[in-house]
C-alpha cells in the first residue's frame, strides 16, 4: 500500500464537536504528571485571570488526533496505523483551553513527501471554540496544532 | 516566585526534573488521550512491529517534560507555543507489582532566547532517558508579565 501523493492539500472540514469537561482536565493534567492547581482548582485557575480550571499545553492533542483520525481512517489515504510513527508535534496557543469550551477542528494536510518506502506527512489542525450554540458560526481561534507522523515501509 | 522577563538572561537554567513512568502511567495516558496504539502497552504487539518492548507515547513524554515550564512560569496558560521532535523512543519495563520505575525521564530547561517585543523567553528543554536524547529542539516559548 503506498500513500496517496494526492492527499497534499486536502482539508477535512470541522466534524463533531468536543466538550470540554473540568474532569478530563484534571484526568489529562494527572496522566502527564502535572500538579499546577489551576489544572484541578477552580479557584486556583480564577486567580490567574482563567474562568475555569486551565487545560496542560499538550491537552489539545486529543482534539487534533481525533481530527487526524479522519485522514488515518479514510480508505483513499492509503495509511497503515500500525505503521505509523510520530516524529514531531507542535502547539501554537492562540488563547489557553478550559473548562467549558465547546472546541472543533479543522485539519489540513500540508505536506506529503516520500520517504524510502514510506512517507512523511504534515498535518495541522486549527481548532476553534464555538462562541454560540450554533456549530457553524461565530468562533474563536484557540490553538493550532501541528504535527509529523511518518509511515514506515516495508522493511522500515 | 513568578519570573519577570526583564530578570531573565539567555543562558539562565530554569531546572531539572525527574519522572519515574511505569507501564500504569502509559494505562492512564492512554486513557485520558484516547491514544490506544497497542504499542504503548502490548509487549507482543511492540516486539511484532520491531519494537524493544512496549515504549511510552511521545506525547507522554512531551506532556509531561513541559510540567518543568509551566511551573516555572506559574500559570500553564503562559507556555503560548511548544515544539518537539520525538528522535528516540522510550522503553518502558515491566516492572508490575513492584515499587520499581520501568523508565525514568530526566528533564532540564534552560532560557534559550528572549523576544523583548514580544515579553516571551523560549526555554529549551533537554530530555533524556537512560542517557539518551529522546526529545530534540523542545521548545516551550512562555509570555511573561
Amino acid at each position: 500500500m503506498t500513500i496517496n501523493p494526492d492527499l497534499q492539500g486536502r482539508s477535512y472540514p470541522a466534524a463533531e464537536v468536543y466538550d470540554v469537561g473540568r474532569e478530563k482536565i484534571r484526568e489529562f493534567a494527572r496522566a502527564v504528571k502535572a500538579t499546577h492547581p489551576a489544572h484541578f482548582d477552580v479557584e486556583a485557575a480564577a486567580a490567574l485571570g482563567h474562568s475555569d480550571v486551565v487545560a496542560p499545553p499538550t491537552f489539545a492533542i486529543i482534539v487534533a488526533q481525533r481530527a487526524d483520525a479522519q485522514l488515518i481512517e479514510d480508505p483513499d489515504s492509503g495509511i497503515d496505523f500500525s505503521r505509523v510513527v510520530h516524529a514531531d508535534q507542535r502547539f501554537i496557543h492562540h488563547r489557553p483551553i478550559v473548562a467549558g469550551d465547546r472546541l472543533v477542528a479543522e485539519l489540513h494536510v500540508d505536506g506529503v513527501r516520500a520517504m524510502g518506502g514510506g512517507a512523511m506527512i504534515t498535518t495541522r489542525s486549527e481548532i476553534f471554540a464555538l462562541t454560540s450554540g450554533d456549530a457553524n458560526d461565530p468562533r474563536e481561534a484557540v490553538a493550532t496544532a501541528t504535527s509529523s507522523i511518518l509511515v514506515r515501509g516495508e522493511g522500515q | 516566585m513568578t519570573p519577570t522577563f526583564s530578570e531573565l538572561a539567555v543562558g539562565q537554567d530554569i531546572g531539572s526534573r525527574s519522572i519515574d513512568v511505569t507501564r500504569t502511567d502509559l494505562v492512564k495516558y492512554a486513557g485520558a488521550s484516547g491514544d490506544f496504539n497497542p504499542i504503548h502497552w502490548n509487549e507482543a504487539f511492540a516486539t511484532g512491529v520491531g519494537l524493544p518492548g512496549v515504549i511510552a507515547h511521545g506525547m507522554f513524554t512531551m506532556g509531561s517534560a513541559v510540567q518543568l515550564v509551566t511551573d516555572w512560569a506559574g500559570d500553564p496558560a503562559a507556555v503560548v507555543d511548544f515544539q518537539t521532535r520525538f528522535t528516540k523512543p522510550v522503553p518502558v519495563a515491566d516492572t508490575t507489582g513492584t515499587p520499581d520505575a520501568g523508565a525514568v525521564i530526566e528533564i532540564s530547561g534552560a532560557v534559550g532566547a528572549l523576544d523583548v517585543e514580544a515579553g516571551t523567553a523560549r526555554v529549551d528543554l533537554t530530555v533524556l532517558s537512560a542517557g539518551q536524547k529522546v526529545l530534540m529542539k523542545a521548545q516551550a516559548v512562555v509570555r511573561l508579565a
